[in-house]
């Protein structure tokens, strides 16, 4: 069919083709080659496309974890070596087999890609994205496309607040919930907290992280006063000067939602100028570093990861089995990217095993499994995600933070003083914005 | 005579396009839109580029042009393609025509650096407007033609449709202007200005007005962009490598005619496209290597392949 | 009063640092006419060879203070072979087409050399923070400045002040001179340009890979650290005046003071200084602040 397609147009390029020389010759070799790329053929095979940072800045701390947290499910769950309850071989009795693609280049290349994804290489669902423009850039898309696509890293709140979606889903919290996580750590712990300060990076991700925090704070500890806050440029590298306006500033607490690279050098900067001494630092995403800081990150540093992940994960036998399983793999523990990604995975497997098992087994169709994933609870590696805010589209879990603290003699990283809050302590109740929801008072957050 | 003529070739290039449009399969219309798009934009280097001016910041001006359509629709609630397209090549024009009295008294390497410059403060002010989402940037709405809204692979299609249309006519209109005495202007500006400045040409204004050019053919690529994309943020749309990237299509497709940066930039993404498919790891590398073989071994860019293949004909 | 005094230490150590990272851009351009977007590269590798050195160096526990001659050793070895090979493999093919397709083919390096990176080192970040750590602080009231920051500021000054001995008061200096002035003339008298050409590009390419060394210690050297740097070194270069070392001292000099002020007194402009800066410059002075205009040729 679609050769003969070709054949036609090329035959309409040719007939006028005697004043343009070589160009007809050039396209219809280009619409030859587009046209007679392979179609997959398919058998009991999901084809899932991964899609995560394999270069630039955010590789090394998400993109590169969160890729191995999907090649370990995916392995797992074609051999069916999941701990129960999810000891079934594949995804509703299929096969998975992964396509992984590189997030980098910017949005308007992600769009392309993902279009490619579904319409060149035929995959089933899509599980990815790390950047927050990613993701509300794919949302549509996928809308569009009607394409299963679990986001598994992504932080804005934006996606389901200002969108409704039937074929996108996101099995991790939201950012707000890291802000206001920090906010309720920083009054339990530190309740004679004055005045704290900010350094976040200056574009979207560091601009919704130190207002939810800033915002949060108002409410909690009305006390406490703004000293300075820093926007130093993303990928910056260089602190000195931002770390001496906050040495001025002599705050009781610096937030940060810095990360990775940035956050390695502003935290090791910091620390040799005795910044950790003065202010406790919070740091939100400080967990997906804390094994390759050891000493250097600073004893008693507030650290989150963006959810119950890594260290901060409930101990169950899902979790143990994560943690050893990735630790032999890797040889280094899991961070909580790859947690996501793997909670990702699982979602869509715990939809499909369900649509499946309705089905007397049969492989369901996306629209088959969605209802199934739709408002879905299930038990994760770390935590229990709960599918309750856009629909039952937009997952929220309880989160946790503690604080650093590196064992000299054993050599090894851990965390003290933990303090978990609940799902419905820090994410906005059913169908309230998570702005309008801070600046409202918190009302209907349900602590303890 | 002359005029039927041309309109004539117009129809036939538009239906050619269109053509090709019809046949493809949807993921390699949505890329040869986008590759279109970005075509658009090179073609106005093109007019730099003959003569002798670099522009390392186009990305000001197809920013520009992708944020009036998405701000158009997201405050107003505009969504007609024709007027976007319209408003945001005029708009895009006109901060050309302003950095313009500047950047017209500029050459080499500091007219790149300008324009760079230029580029970078608007990416600085988006990425401080959090209104506009920051960085993240914020959706699209769909565009209607003329009070239609299609879904879906409709969509994509009329988009396409539009697209080569614009293209089309813009290949055609740079093709006229080339071969007027302004454009022709062009190439002894690149050789010897003084000497263009005693036959009682204003150098600086000749110059001007094609930046004014280059600026609403970039901002037309941004609108377009922006309806295929369906989103808009200031690293895809405004940060250096976005115009670096327009330089690099512009090398690679050649200048020696209206068409090369069309298949410049059908290339460019192809090439793109697989090498993130199948070397996901090295895909940078390719690229380069592609680039460096080029400059090396098509000084004149892929176009002079298309004229040797020609004259053996 | 404190945060006068932080502005002004504040603002010499980036200036000191943005020194660095420029001048081996300055340099090539000035001799060579050349725009090299693979300075950032040359940064990404001086500052990751540092790091893996200096990785070794401290595993096998050998004198700490060592550890800062590993930096020069590590942008030495990194310029004379990357340099090395850049120029006399690629860009010799070069000389006398377009300056802005050599632009682009430096851009292409660019993009391959990231990915090189990425082939060698990996994306997890490398940490090379004992030299940094060696030096101690220096306290001023409540502030605490790093020594290695510090100097870092003496450090600018050496290599300024010996670039610009060597440049005026050598007799490689003059050749060096002549041929900026006049390539062609100079090549007329004798004067081996060539070699010239060679030698600068590898001196440049080592100031690069220096900028990378000297920075690793403070840094997480992460995947993505050159391209940054470009854009900066773009800047403060086109400030000075392309070409000219003491203008990319002075470049280097107004940012970095600028920037501290901004930071201290009002953060949120932080992200526009470099950029209005240089605006500001190229619409009153296009040939930057320390360069002659050149003769129109009729």
């Amino acid at each position: 069919m679609s050769t003969v397609t070709t054949r036609r147009s090329a035959a309409i390029l040719h007939r006028s083709s005697r004043p343009w020389g070589g160009l007809t010759f050039v396209l219809a070799a280009l619409l030859a080659l587009l046209v007679a790329l392979p179609m997959q053929a398919r058998a009991e095979t999901m084809k899932i496309g991964i899609v995560t940072f394999l270069s630039g800045a955010a590789a090394g701390p998400f993109g590169i974890p969160g890729r191995n947290g999907a090649e370990l499910t995916v392995d797992a769950i074609n051999s069916g070596s999941l701990p129960s309850p999810y000891n079934t071989k594949g995804i509703g009795g299929a096969n998975v087999e992964a396509v992984i693609i590189d997030e980098a280049g910017g949005t308007t290349k992600v769009v392309e890609e993902f279009r490619n994804l579904v319409q060149r290489e035929h995959v089933d669902a899509v599980v990815g994205y790390i950047s927050s423009g990613s993701c509300l850039a794919i949302a549509p898309v996928a809308e569009e496309l009607k394409m299963l696509t679990v986001f598994f890293d992504c932080g804005t709140p934006r996606i389901f607040e200002d969108g409704n979606y039937k074929y996108v889903f996101r099995t991790s919290a939201h950012s707000t919930m890291d802000n206001v996580g920090a906010a309720h750590y920083v009054a339990k712990r530190f309740p004679k907290t004055r005045s704290y300060a900010g350094i976040n990076q200056n574009y979207a991700w560091g601009q919704d992280s130190w207002r939810d925090f800033h915002l949060s704070m108002e409410l909690l500890m009305p006390k406490a006063k703004v000293t300075t806050v820093q926007w130093p440029k993303l990928f910056a590298g260089q602190y000195s000067s931002e770390i001496s306006a906050l040495l001025v500033s002599n705050s009781n607490i610096v937030h940060s939602s810095l990360w990775d690279g940035d956050l390695e050098s502003f935290v090791f900067q910091a620390g040799a100028r005795g910044l950790a001494k003065r202010s406790k630092l919070v740091l939100t995403t400080g967990e997906a570093n804390m094994f390759r800081m050891g000493a250097k990150m600073p004893n008693g540093v507030i650290i989150g990861a963006r959810g119950p992940y890594g260290v901060l994960a409930r101990d169950t036998a899902l979790n143990r089995w994560f943690q050893k399983t990735y630790t032999d793999h890797y040889g280094t523990p899991p961070v909580y990217p790859s947690y996501q990604m793997a909670q990702a995975i699982l979602g869509l497997k715990v939809a499909y095993d369900k649509t499946a098992q309705k089905m007397g087994g049969k492989f369901p169709t996306r629209e088959q499994a969605i209802p199934n994933f739709e408002h879905l609870t299930y038990e994760a590696f770390g935590t229990t995600v709960n599918m309750a805010l856009g629909n039952g589209h937009q997952a929220i879990t309880e989160t946790a933070y503690g604080q650093y603290h590196f064992d000299k003699a054993a050599g090894r990283a851990t965390i003290t003083n933990v303090e978990r809050f609940p799902a419905e302590c820090v994410n906005p109740p059913v169908g309230v914005k998570s702005e309008d929801w801070i600046k409202g008072g918190l009302k209907g957050a349900k602590c303890n | 005579m002359r005029a039927d003529r041309s309109l004539l070739r117009v129809l036939v290039a538009f239906a050619l396009l269109a053509a090709v449009g019809f046949a493809l399969p949807d993921w390699a219309a949505f890329l040869l839109t986008l590759a279109l798009a970005k075509g658009l934009v090179v073609l106005g280097l093109l007019v730099l580029w003959r003569t002798g001016l670099v522009s390392f910041g186009q990305a000001l001006f197809y920013g520009t042009g992708g944020y009036a359509v998405g701000m158009l629709g997201l405050y107003l609630g505009v969504s007609d393609i024709v007027l976007l397209t319209v408003v945001a090549t005029v708009l895009a024009a006109a901060v050309a025509a302003l950095v313009g009295l500047l950047l017209a008294r500029y050459r080499d390497i500091f007219f790149a650096m300008l324009s760079l410059a230029f580029s970078m403060i608007l990416y600085g002010i988006l990425v401080k407007t959090e209104a506009l989402g920051s960085t993240d940037g914020f959706n699209v709405i769909q565009p209607t033609f003329f009070g239609y809204a299609p879904e879906g692979a409709t969509m994509r299609l009329c988009i396409y449709l539009w697209t080569a249309l614009l293209v089309v006519l813009a290949a055609f209109g740079v093709q006229r202007y080339l071969t007027s005495t302004m454009g022709n202007l062009a190439a002894a500006i690149r050789d010897n200005e003084i000497r263009v400045e005693y036959l009682g040409v204003s150098v600086v204004r000749v110059v001007w007005v094609k930046v004014i050019i280059a600026g609403a053919l970039a901002g037309a690529g941004g609108a377009i962009t922006a309806f295929a994309v369906g989103h808009v943020d200031p690293d895809a749309m405004t940060y250096w490598t976005v115009s670096g990237e327009f330089v690099f299509v512009t090398i690679l497709s050649g200048t020696g005619n209206v068409i090369a940066p069309f298949v410049g930039a059908l290339l460019f993404e192809l090439i793109r496209s697989f090498a993130i498919q199948y070397s996901p790891y090295t895909w940078q590398m390719v690229l380069g290597t592609s680039l460096l073989l080029i400059i090396l071994f098509l000084p004149n860019g892929l176009w002079s392949l298309v004229t040797r293949l020609g004259k053996q004909e | 009063m404190l945060t006068l005094v932080a502005i002004l230490v504040d603002g010499l150590v980036y200036s000191s640092w943005l020194f660095i990272v420029a001048v081996g851009l300055t340099l090539i351009f000035g001799v060579m006419k050349i725009l090299n977007v693979a300075h950032g590269s040359l940064y990404a590798f001086g500052a990751y060879t540092a790091a893996t050195l200096i990785g070794v160096y401290f595993d096998a526990g050998w004198p700490p203070l060592g550890s800062f001659a590993l930096l020069l050793v590590a942008a030495v070895v990194v310029g004379l072979v990357l340099g090395l090979v850049l120029e006399r493999g690629l860009l010799r093919f070069m000389y006398g087409r377009d300056e802005v397709i050599i632009v682009l083919v430096t851009y292409a390096v660019f993009l391959i050399l990231e990915d090189v990176i990425l082939l060698v080192w990996g994306t997890s970040p490398y940490f090379a923070f004992q030299p940094y750590s060696l030096l101690d602080n220096t306290s001023i009231g409540v502030l605490s400045f790093a020594n290695y920051d510090l100097a870092m500021i003496g450090f600018a000054v050496v290599l300024g002040a010996g670039l610009w001995w060597a440049i005026q008061r050598t007799r490689w200096g003059k050749l060096l001179l002549a041929v900026i002035h006049d390539r062609e003339m100079a090549q007329a008298m004798g004067i081996n340009v060539t070699l010239v050409f060679t030698i600068t590009f590898i001196l440049g390419a080592m100031l690069g890979a220096l900028g990378g060394a000297v920075t690793a210690p403070e840094i997480s050297v992460a995947p993505g650290i050159g391209v940054e740097v470009i854009v900066v070194a773009f800047a403060v270069v086109v400030i000075g005046g392309m070409g000219s070392i003491p203008g990319a001292a002075i470049g280097a000099l107004i940012v970095g003071l600028i920037r501290a002020a901004a930071v201290h007194l009002l953060p949120q402009v932080e992200l526009f200084v470099i950029y209005g800066v240089m605006t500001l410059v190229l619409a009153f002075r296009p040939q930057g602040l320390f360069s002659r205009a050149e003769a129109r040729k009729i």
